[in-house]
């Protein structure tokens, strides 16, 4: 057991060292990490989109995705709301309804990656890491295909390849990050024919956006998405409408996701280390509670066969006595009948010596 | 009844007949499954990424496996002797739950080959289905070693079988912290999704709920498991488990009924905690007091009726419930409150495949249980090994 519990502890030593490599999520963390400070991340402005849907294009082209149901140019794909599929890393939405005069107003959506993303901190195999420029990216050589970040990742993002059979894939925005070490830009700002995104650095964009803001106060909300949300993102957001109005949800707060599940596995060394001594804790109690019973009631049975045996001894030298006593009287009655039977012979014998007679003469009669 | 699932004469009982019929379906289904891939056989979609082959077949899978760890640790180290009867039964349903869980989870994920790459190839530490993954590996063997010994009765290696019997303490203790750890992390596993499950069921202390309730499942399961059993295979049982039983249902009831009443008073603290009573006037908070008061209070109630007045049909039913009840708790946590904020037009319902495929490996459970009960000693103590413990 000893070998498979250190492991155990290996495995938590290894959780924490996850923590100041910084490599992949935080978990069991307390302290704020804010990014890496030379981090990219692209600034989504939606007061300047118009919905051309030219980024979908761009992203299809430059990440070699198959050909879409519908091509780019139909812009009636926009009536209805979609989501990324493991076809479209990116989707933009049209947004009707919405508190100001400027509608439609549209949203595009990609993966964010987070600075501490919920998705990496959900693998059991370490498939996804936060690069130092930005990018969260997917090794595809280990997935195993559980889904579990899937169900993480607050922004309802990575997809799958359900139809394959053998090679199925996780499949969300790389934010081209094979493009950008080459120093190119990610497909769709290279496509967008209105500026409405920029890529910078990260701290670069915050600033940018908090300077439009200030300028056009009348333009924008005062919040820029992806700042402080879950952590922070890479990916920022500017808008002209509340960010509800837009399909963005505004009440995932700014916890990191692997804060949510650091009290869960901090639970595990306690189970490890307190479990084995309480309960073996437990069973030596019982153990010694039995043995105390079972040596309370070899005691009770040994004094009472002790008991019995003296009572049995008792008993039975008593029975001797009685019985020596009675054998006693016995002969002494024995020998004084024999002894009065001898004397009364004695008397007979004289007395009836002429019925011996008789009865001799009797028997000659009858034969 | 009870001569049925053991004749030997004729193959073409019903049990047999219903039982091949859904092995071939669920032949069928798995060649599909992994010749075309999930999307051929599921309703899994980007959105619902988890369908009942999570929800079913691992969480409540491995709730209601639970008898094996309570009951072992009840009889070796709370020294409940004389629930002893109630280990093996307990331990083989464990096992094969276990192992069912383990096949039910190639069928799930993407490329099942590749399962043993979190703990040989890289190691996600931050990920509470790692922890999972670990533990229930780690589980089903201590739960395969438990249950040797009967297999080994069987084939008569005396040696190894008494080694075996030696390490009970250690893999009872080892089995407890298993099942504490997994059994709580896979409440744990939705933690991470606040966002997406609805705020009646989301707490903090999901992995703690999970825990306690998998007792509950473990305690229900051997009330539940040892009435069938008594039905169908009376004729497999020796005189200590047919005088023990009455007294396992009344035992195991009455702990039943104890830890679910500490069960209803956390999840209540759970409500107060996340300040949520609000939400109770709505269509999901009254579905939320369907499970409270009707798979929580009520059979903890039923339970201590029928515990008092020795009614053992009550227990027996109220097992039945309970059950149930775990059931419909894992349920809504993985499908029904999960993705509660999406339209019903982007929600999970099963495909028929999924359920047959679930079907199909509870009815392999249930054919391999029958195979072994009826051979090795799980119900009997074996001639050559009386109760020496
Ligand atoms: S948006 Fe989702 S997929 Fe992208 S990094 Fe964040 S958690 Fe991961
Ligand atoms: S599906 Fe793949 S990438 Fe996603 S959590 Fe599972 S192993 Fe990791
Ligand atoms: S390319 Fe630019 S303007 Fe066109 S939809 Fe995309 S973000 Fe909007």
């Amino acid at each position: 057991m000893s070998i498979t519990r250190r492991k155990f502890l290996g495995w938590l030593g290894a959780a924490s060292l996850g923590t100041t490599l910084g490599t992949t999520a935080h978990a069991a963390s307390n302290k704020e990490f804010k990014g890496y400070p030379e981090s990219r991340g692209v600034l989504f402005d939606n007061t300047r989109c118009i919905g051309c849907r030219k980024c979908e294009q761009g992203c299809n082209k430059v990440n070699e995705l198959p050909a879409p149901d519908r091509p780019f140019d139909e812009l009636s794909v926009l009536e209805t709301k979609r989501r990324t599929t493991a076809k479209a890393y990116t989707v933009v939405n049209r947004y009707e309804k919405v508190s100001s005069p400027k509608a439609p107003v549209y949203s595009k959506i990609q993966c964010n990656h987070c600075l501490e993303p919920a998705c990496a901190s959900a693998c059991f195999v370490r498939a996804f890491s936060k690069t130092e420029i930005g990018a969260v990216t997917y090794d595809e050589s280990v997935c195993v295909g559980c889904r579990y970040c899937m169900i993480a990742c607050p922004f309802e993002i990575p997809t799958y390849e359900y139809d394959k059979a053998f090679t199925p894939r996780v499949m969300k925005c790389t934010m081209c990050h094979p493009r950008v070490i080459k120093g190119l830009l990610p497909g769709c700002v290279e496509a967008c024919p209105t500026e409405a995104l920029t890529y910078g650095k990260r701290d670069d964009l915050l600033r940018i956006g908090g300077e439009r803001i200030r300028k056009f106060p009348e333009r924008y909300v005062n919040h820029i998405y992806g700042e402080n949300e879950m952590g922070g993102t890479s990916w920022l957001y500017l808008s002209g409408v509340p960010f509800g109005e837009v399909g963005m949800r505004e009440d995932l707060g700014i916890t990191p996701a692997p804060k949510l599940t650091s009290g869960a596995l901090s639970g595990v060394p306690m189970v490890v280390g307190l479990w084995p001594v309480l309960l073996t804790g437990v069973y030596a109690i019982n153990k010694r509670k039995e043995r105390i019973e079972r040596e309370e009631k070899q005691l009770a049975v040994a004094d009472a066969l002790e008991k019995a045996r003296a009572e049995a001894e008792s008993k039975l030298a008593e029975a001797m006595e009685q019985a020596k006593k009675e054998k006693e009287a016995a002969i002494e009655k024995a020998v004084n009948t024999a002894m009065e039977e001898a004397a009364k012979a004695q008397t007979e014998e004289t007395a009836d010596a002429p019925t011996e007679e008789a009865a001799k003469n009797a028997g000659e009669e009858d034969a | 009844m009870s001569d049925e699932a053991s004749t030997t004469k004729s193959y073409l009982t019903p049990f047999n007949i219903i039982a091949g019929i859904i092995v071939i379906i669920g032949l069928f289904i798995t060649a599909l499954r992994f010749t075309k891939g999930l999307g051929a056989v599921t309703n899994l979609s980007d959105n619902n990424p988890w369908g009942i082959w999570i929800g079913f077949d691992l969480l409540v899978g491995v709730a209601l496996a639970a008898g094996g760890y309570v009951t072992s640790a009840a009889v070796y180290i709370f020294g409940m002797k004389r629930y002893h009867s109630a280990v093996r039964p307990a331990i083989l349903t464990g096992f094969l739950g276990y192992a069912l869980v383990v096949v039910a989870l190639n069928y799930d994920v993407g490329r099942p080959w590749r399962l043993p790459f979190p703990f040989i190839v890289q190691q996600g530490t931050t990920s509470l289905l790692f922890e999972v993954a670990a533990c229930v590996a780690l589980y089903l063997t201590v739960l395969f070693i438990e249950f040797t010994p009967a297999a080994m009765e069987w084939l008569g290696l005396k040696r190894a079988r008494n080694i075996v019997v030696k390490l009970t303490l250690l893999l009872t203790i080892f089995g407890v912290i298993l099942s504490t750890l997994h059994q709580s992390s896979l409440g744990a596993l939705f933690l991470i999704a606040p966002s997406k499950l609805h705020p009646l069921w989301y707490s903090p202390y999901l992995p703690v709920f999970f825990f306690v309730s998998s007792i509950i499942a473990g305690l229900s399961m051997v009330i539940f498991e040892s009435t069938l059993s008594h039905r169908y295979f009376a004729d497999k049982m020796d005189e200590a488990h047919l005088k023990e039983k009455d007294d396992i249902a009344l035992g195991f009831g009455k702990a039943a009924s104890l830890v679910l009443a500490g069960y209803f008073i956390i999840k209540v603290i759970g409500i107060s905690e996340g300040n949520n009573w609000h939400l109770l006037g709505t269509s999901y908070g009254l579905w939320f007091l369907v499970e409270l008061f009707g798979f929580v209070a009520l059979p903890c109630f039923l339970y201590a009726v029928g515990v008092r007045e020795k009614k053992l049909k009550l227990i027996k039913w109220t097992a039945v419930l309970t059950v149930l009840g775990i059931i419909v708790n894992r349920f809504n946590i993985c499908l029904v409150a999960f993705n509660w904020h999406l339209p019903s037009s982007e929600r999970y319902f099963p495909h028929w495949m999924e359920i047959g495929i679930s079907v199909f490996l509870v009815t392999a459970g249930l054919i391999a249980f029958r195979f072994i009960v009826t051979r090795m000693p799980i119900l009997y103590a074996h001639p050559d090994y009386p109760e020496e413990h």
